[in-house]
């Protein structure tokens, strides 16, 4: 009889039991998701006729880019036919703004009350976080008679606002307790060494910091392209960001229902997030669990 | 004359009284340590002299200027801090220069600076590289070495070699000490560890609860402990406590159990004994004889060992006096069995009698 002397480093098993049963698992639930999306961009590449057939899931017989040119150009949305292009950069302006002044401020915030604690600091910090349970609905209207007696209701600087609003708390959040985790003696030291308020967060605590504002680019970029409700409410019918004209385009009651253009439309809308995702998925895994510390 | 002045310094957070009407005066050049255990608000009164905590009430003075309510950056302070605290984002050149910077020191003379304290502290090949490129103790130098560059009157150390392993503590703690006499600043040290204490201070200020227990040199910190406290927080080995009764008179003794040990050489600090009251006998483990030395002084009784811990250099021996624990130290050369019966004896004039109320000396 052989047997083998137990010697170095455990022999990996390739395929044990219990790997196997993770990874069809796996598998499927990846399988079962990306169905949709996989008829989605089947569906986008197909001309109307073959739509027509009903076959959903077959691969197109003859590829056309028509519909994604459509949709990006000449697709109606209400009363003008100039594609979603128009809403591509309006939600660009829109979004480009909104990130910078919300993390701008949000940034500050979250190191003043990580290290420059105010007689009643908890109590704001509280109050802020409540902030982020109320339903947005409850205050729509109110924000809406602000912004009118603001002068810019309606515009983009309105929309600008009502989004830097929003990502208050969560941001403000999200930077405390990145803040409240660097050592206390770090921004003791920069005191004695003679930096003030400012001194100390741009030289001490912002190149530290990199990795916490990816992650709030990140948050603010995907939740603020994805908006609709405040896009609708605060931009103006010049203004529409991409979201809004998408539902524009598929919503539409007249005429023959372009699936092709609809699903089109939908990924490119999607795009942006989507790449996000992709390009920083470590990242915004790290922002989710740093924000789910109560501090 | 007088480097630092504290003057009925209190701080609290609300209800809670951190540091009570605490007066301190430290001379140039002086090197202080606060010393106590953790809690007892040591570090927070370093933290008041820095200007990093605001007091509740008093005044501080540094070189005769009140600087109660004035920024840290302009109480002529450098201080070193325990994680070290290096500006992770730059190179030792660029935490050195940082405070310089700040304060708008020409060019010129922040290199000159710098050159100076690297110079001083032996970094200068580690100039160029970022703190994450240190070591424990290469990362302490450069704290050090940017109090050095500030070139103020006092240093302040907040428990600087707590997080470096024992034989790096012992060549820092030399280091600091050969600085001191070096550049001869006040600095006020700030540990909870008793030999950097014993070994550094010119005077050592044991804290408890917020108070100054005793500020005194080390010599008579470890001789003549002002109460139990302080008796049993200084020395390593502990000293042993016996409970007991003195009786007074002529020839004053302490009682306890079917023990009677004579106190007349024993200074006590109203001049005499009370008569019948109960007290602490302190004796620290490393006052004690063992054997034929034993006989001869004016204590000695006959123990059984219990525990033996060799120590190296020397071995320490549990043991049982009048029913109580009792320890004490012998030649780590000589053998010691479990079970051994010993002659073991002491001199009064090293012992302290403590009130058992008060446990004030007595």
């Amino acid at each position: 009889m052989t047997t083998m002397e137990a010697i170095g480093p455990r022999p990996k098993r390739i395929l044990d039991p219990t790997r196997i049963m993770i990874y069809s698992v796996l598998i499927v639930a990846a399988l079962y998701y990306l169905l949709p999306l996989y008829v989605m961009i089947m569906t986008s590449l197909k001309g109307m006729p073959e739509i027509r057939l009903g076959n959903i899931f077959s691969p197109p017989v003859e590829v056309t880019f028509e519909p994604w040119i459509k949709a990006w150009d000449t697709a109606c949305t209400g009363l003008y036919c100039e594609g979603l292009k128009v809403g591509f950069w309006n939600s660009v302006q829109i979004l480009i703004p909104s990130v910078i002044i919300s993390i701008a401020i949000a940034s500050v915030n979250g190191y003043a009350l990580s290290f420059w604690r105010f007689r009643g600091a908890e109590v704001f910090f509280t109050i802020l976080i409540f902030g982020s349970f109320i339903p947005y609905q409850v205050m729509l209207y109110p924000l809406v008679i602000i912004t009118r007696e603001l002068g810019i209701f309606g515009s983009l600087a309105g929309v600008i606002f009502i989004h830097t609003i929003f990502g208050m708390p969560i941001l403000t959040l999200l930077f405390r307790n990145y803040f409240a985790s660097l050592p206390q003696e770090l921004f003791k030291a920069a005191r004695v060494d003679g930096a003030g308020f400012w001194g100390v967060f741009l030289k001490i605590m912002v190149p530290m910091s990199p990795p916490i504002f990816v992650v709030a680019i990140i948050l603010q970029v995907t939740g603020i392209w994805n908006d609709f409700l405040f896009g609708v409410i605060f931009a103006g019918t010049k203004n529409f960001p991409m979201t809004v004209q998408l539902n524009n385009i598929v919503n539409t009651t007249q005429g023959v229902k372009e699936y092709n253009v609809n699903m089109a439309a939908t990924i490119l809308t999607g795009g942006v997030p989507l790449l996000i995702y992709f390009l920083s998925g470590k990242y915004f895994v790290r922002g989710i669990a740093a924000g789910a510390v109560k501090g | 004359m007088k480097s630092i002045e504290i003057k009925d310094l209190s701080l609290n957070f609300g209800d809670l009284k951190v540091l009570e009407n605490l007066n301190l005066d430290i001379t140039d050049g002086e090197f202080l340590v606060l010393l106590g255990a953790s809690g007892c608000g040591k570090s927070t009164l370093l933290n008041c002299i820095a200007g990093l905590l605001d007091i509740s009430d008093g005044q501080i003075f540094i070189k005769g200027n009140n600087v109660t309510w004035k920024e840290p950056k302009d109480r002529g302070i450098g201080m070193v801090f325990q994680s070290y605290a290096l500006y992770p984002q730059m190179s030792v050149e660029g935490n050195l220069s940082f405070g310089l910077k700040n304060a708008g020191v020409p060019r010129a003379e922040i290199a000159e600076r710098v050159a100076r304290a690297a110079a001083v502290l032996q970094i200068e090949p580690l100039l160029k590289r970022k703190p994450s490129q240190l070591s424990g103790g290469q990362r302490q130098r450069v704290a050090i070495g940017r109090a050095l560059v500030r070139e103020v009157d006092v240093f302040l150390f907040d428990e600087p070699l707590s997080n470096l392993d024992a034989k790096l503590r012992a060549e820092l703690r030399v280091e600091i000490k050969r600085l001191h006499q070096r550049l001869s600043n006040t600095m006020i040290y700030v540990t909870h560890d008793q030999i950097e204490a014993l070994t550094l201070a010119d005077r050592i200020a044991i804290m408890r609860d917020g108070k100054v227990q005793q500020l005194d040199t080390p010599h008579v910190i470890y001789n003549h402990p002002v109460n139990k406290y302080v008796a049993g927080f200084i020395g390593s080995p502990g000293m042993n406590f016996m409970q007991g009764k003195l009786n007074g008179g002529d020839k004053p003794r302490f009682a306890t159990g079917q023990l009677n040990v004579d106190l007349t050489r024993y200074n006590f600090e109203n001049g005499h004994a009370l008569d019948g009251s109960d007290a602490w006998l302190g004796v620290r483990p490393e006052h004690v004889s063992v054997g034929q030395e034993a006989t001869q002084k004016a204590f000695s009784h006959e123990v059984a060992v219990e525990v033996v811990e060799p120590m190296g250099s020397d071995t320490l021996v549990w043991t049982t006096l009048a029913d109580q624990e009792f320890r004490f130290r012998m030649d780590g050369q000589k053998s010691v069995e479990v079970g051994e019966t010993l002659n073991i004896g002491f001199d009064p004039v090293s012992a302290s009698v403590f009130d058992i109320q008060t446990e004030n000396r007595l």
